[in-house]
């Protein structure tokens, strides 16, 4: 009653003046800007992180040779128009560092989560706007303090995206003094940011969905990011803990990490991973979910055991908080307590594997659209297989003391990282584009962009299986120094001009993002004929999401090829006389 | 567009107050935890991780050591932390009567126990302060082996929390004291005595872990 009052007061007060420039672009709490305000930052980084990639690349296949155009860089990043062996440990720990905590996290929990969560659950807006827009500001922030360390003497963090003390906990260890502390504070920061940006995802789909959506008829791209916004809240403190113990270390002269003065180097692994391991689902379980939009949409089928879906991920992010210790088989862990490890990492296979059959159980017999954010939806199926069966070897300890350490590594994370969270990703944005802009992305350079890089990206990252069955460790900057590996030479080659390529072929991306935003054809309201909820709303949705009022939901997110209706799709908000009363 | 932003801005500020939530057609329906306090709770939950970091890295130091403390170093202020506690204990207890208060509607009983529960809280920070004076004084400092670093950074994060809970409750105290808080408008007060309950909760384990063990 008193909150009705307090809406007529306030409607009374209402605004009907247009939101000024700064408070529409740049500081804006509308959930729908600031999903789209990640977006452009994370794609910014993305072309940082693929720099740094492409400057490995180099490296690794004309080891030590030097290369005019390197000038251009920061000293920190060359050396003489080379990239000595020191650029590149600062070069393969940003490369990580950037992609991991400002790419594919701001896109996929950022930018989606944002943009989707109140339109699809049908709310006006995040329940706590001008958090979110705090969230958004604190990770740039955190962004910007990354960046800088490029220019500080000493360049950037060279510890490796893990920062394993004591390497970083000795300023001479890597010769990095500033670069690893603002690592470590940029970090923290970041942590602050995404703590305020889950509490508000959590709180936004507990209370704000619309009349008629229960928790089983949410999509589960919104299962997907509830999930990893509860992984997010609790994983990222532990990982705080480390890098404020890891700041003491360098910086107040404690011994936390240094066994000299009685400190425990594999405390540091022990608190890194147990934040690390959810990490890594929290980059997956999104892509999930995006893959689940995409292809129950494009299959015109409802997908194949939605609750088993839902299930599955939470299993996932349940187990993900046992299997730490995988990644420290090698570090002189327990065997015993080892093989404990090994059980819980493998039993990850089964809500994995229930995932996958149920994508090929929605494909089975559909109406395949092989749209572009199809194609994308199916490799990453497909990736995501690849990179999870040589998951499998690694979680067998035996198998693990041969390849620890070695490309296989290298290969299994991009399989699931780059194959799984960034073939969801482009899927993702050309299928949320119409809705974000306003605009159709044009199929054919879609498709274009999806087949060079879906084909360069298996040429760079599979060979690199080979390599590290051939004992090629990682994290060297000249392989040519060893001569067991100076036969994998041309491997190395093939690989990098395939990585080239792969960079290359993401212009396409942005070419196409940039051309559809301005001479794109204009979308309509609902351009895939989806079952979702943001498709009720105007492409793009104004402020408040729905002109009139929000939408009521009737039925689940995917009925697709229902007999109830005569297309081959039945939206949420569609009322069907009969239909209601059943369900 | 202007139009819009004029119909929506009312509903989304009820939205924020918490209790209601936007239905189709612009129904609303009773939330089961007001937004609020639902994200102070989760708040709670992340520190909860971030202690729990903490404190497993203490129990790896405090295990492994051969002598706790080291023959060279202070001993702990028991006796004065003690009092602490129960200091510290106090105040939630008090914190408990403020919120009773202000579901009974009772102004003056809201604004004396908000008031009671400040000055224990500042008066716990006050008793912290100078024991850390003390111990410094003492030659315990945060580069003093583990046995000091550990001490240092657990109790300091926690008397970090308690000073940031301290803020907050001034700031809520300084609202209650304009008497803007009654039994349907109680959220502000539900919000930081959830948050000053966390703080004096998570205080008796490090008391037994860090002072008693």
């Amino acid at each position: 009653m008193s909150s009705t009052a307090a809406v007529a007061v306030h409607g009374a007060h209402g605004e009907h003046h247009e939101l000024s420039f700064w408070r529409t672009y740049i500081f804006s709490e509308d959930h729908k800007m600031i999903g789209r305000q990640f977006l452009f930052v994370a794609l910014f980084m993305m072309s940082i992180g693929g720099l740094m990639a492409m400057l490995m690349r180099l490296d690794l296949a004309w080891p030590d040779t030097q290369f005019s155009f390197l000038k251009i860089l920061p000293q920190s990043l060359q050396q003489d128009s080379a990239i000595t062996a020191n650029t590149y440990n600062a070069e393969f720990t940003m490369h990580a560092t950037i992609m991991i905590f400002f790419v594919v996290m701001p896109i996929l929990v950022g930018c989606f989560g944002n943009f989707l969560i109140p339109l699809m659950i049908g709310a006006r807006d995040m329940a706590f706007p001008k958090l979110n827009m705090l969230s958004f500001w604190v990770s740039a922030v955190a962004g910007v303090i990354m960046m800088s360390s490029f220019w500080v003497p000493g360049g950037p963090a060279a510890a490796g995206w893990t920062s394993y003390a004591p390497l970083s906990a000795v300023p001479l260890y890597t010769g990095v003094d500033w670069g690893q502390n603002l690592w470590c504070i940029s970090i923290i920061v970041l942590g602050v940011g995404s703590l305020m940006g889950s509490i508000n995802y959590i709180t936004t789909i507990i209370n704000m969905r619309t009349k008629g959506m229960t928790f089983f008829r949410l999509p589960l791209v919104i299962w997907s990011l509830f999930i990893t916004a509860i992984l997010l809240l609790l994983a990222l403190p532990v990982l705080t803990t480390a890098l404020a113990l890891l700041l003491f270390d360098r910086m107040a002269g404690t011994h936390f990490f240094l066994p000299a003065g009685g400190g425990e180097p594999l405390l540091w692994q022990h608190l890194f991973w147990f934040f690390g391991h959810p990490e890594v689902y929290i980059m997956i379980l999104p892509g999930m979910g995006i893959a689940s939009e995409l292809i129950a949409t494009f299959s015109r089928k409802p997908i194949f055991g939605y609750r088993a879906m839902a299930y599955a991920m939470a299993a996932i992010a349940f187990l993900s908080w046992i299997v730490w210790g995988h990644h420290m088989f090698q570090s002189g862990m327990d065997p015993a307590l080892g093989q404990g490890f090994m059980l819980t990492t493998m039993v990850i296979a089964v809500p994995s594997a229930i995932k996958t059959f149920n994508w090929l159980g929605t494909l089975y017999k559909g109406d395949i659209h092989y749209t572009s954010a199809m194609l994308n939806a199916l490799s990453f199926v497909a990736m995501f297989v690849i990179g999870g069966l040589s998951g499998i070897f690694m979680a067998c300890t035996p198998v693990d003391m041969y390849i620890h350490d070695t490309y296989f590594i290298v290969a299994h994370i991009h399989y699931v990282l780059f194959g799984g969270s960034l073939f969801a990703v482009f899927g993702g944005i050309v299928y949320w584009f119409p809705k974000m802009f306003g605009r159709m992305m044009n199929e054919t350079l879609a498709k274009v962009h999806f087949w060079i890089t879906f084909v360069a990206f298996n040429c760079t990252f599979f060979p690199m299986h080979i390599l590290g069955m051939g004992g090629h460790m990682r994290r060297i900057y000249n392989p040519t120094q060893y001569d067991f590996l100076k036969p994998l030479e041309p491997v190395n080659m093939f690989i990098s001009i395939s990585a080239f390529v792969l960079g290359a072929a993401q212009f396409l991306l942005l070419a196409n993002m940039i051309w559809s935003y301005y001479k794109g054809e204009k979308a309509t309201e609902n351009p895939w004929h989806a079952n979702t909820l943001e498709w009720s709303a105007p492409s793009p949705p104004g402020h408040g999401n729905w002109p009139g009022p929000v939408p009521v939901v009737y039925r689940g997110p995917y009925e697709y090829s229902s007999p109830e209706s005569a297309e081959d799709y039945l939206p949420q908000w569609q009322p069907v006389e009969h239909a209601t009363a059943a369900d | 567009m202007t139009a819009t932003t004029a119909k929506v801005r009312p509903i989304l500020a009820a939205q924020r107050r918490g209790g209601y939530r936007d239905g189709g057609g612009d129904e609303r329906e009773q939330q089961f935890i007001p937004s609020g306090l639902l994200a102070v709770l989760m708040l709670i939950a992340s520190e909860m991780m971030l202690f729990s970091g903490l404190i497993g890295s203490f129990l790896i130091f405090r295990m492994s050591a051969p002598f706790w403390p080291p023959p060279s170093l202070p001993h702990l202020p028991i006796q004065v932390t003690w009092v602490n506690t129960f200091v510290l204990l106090g105040s939630a207890g008090t914190m408990y009567l403020a919120v009773r208060a202000v579901h009974q509607n009772r102004q003056r009983l809201l604004r004396q126990w908000l008031v009671v529960t400040l000055v224990l809280g500042v008066l716990f920070l006050g008793i912290q302060g100078s024991e850390w004076v003390r111990l410094v004084a003492h030659g315990l400092t945060l580069r003093s082996g583990n046995y000091g670093g550990t001490f240092y950074v657990l109790i300091g994060c926690h008397g970090a929390h308690v000073t940031a809970a301290v803020i907050w409750l001034a700031a809520v105290t300084a609202v209650a004291v304009r008497g803007r808080y009654n039994a349907r408008n109680a959220a502000g007060v539900e919000r930081i005595a959830a948050y000053w309950y966390f703080v004096c909760a998570i205080w008796p384990v490090l008391f037994v872990l860090v002072y008693l063990m």
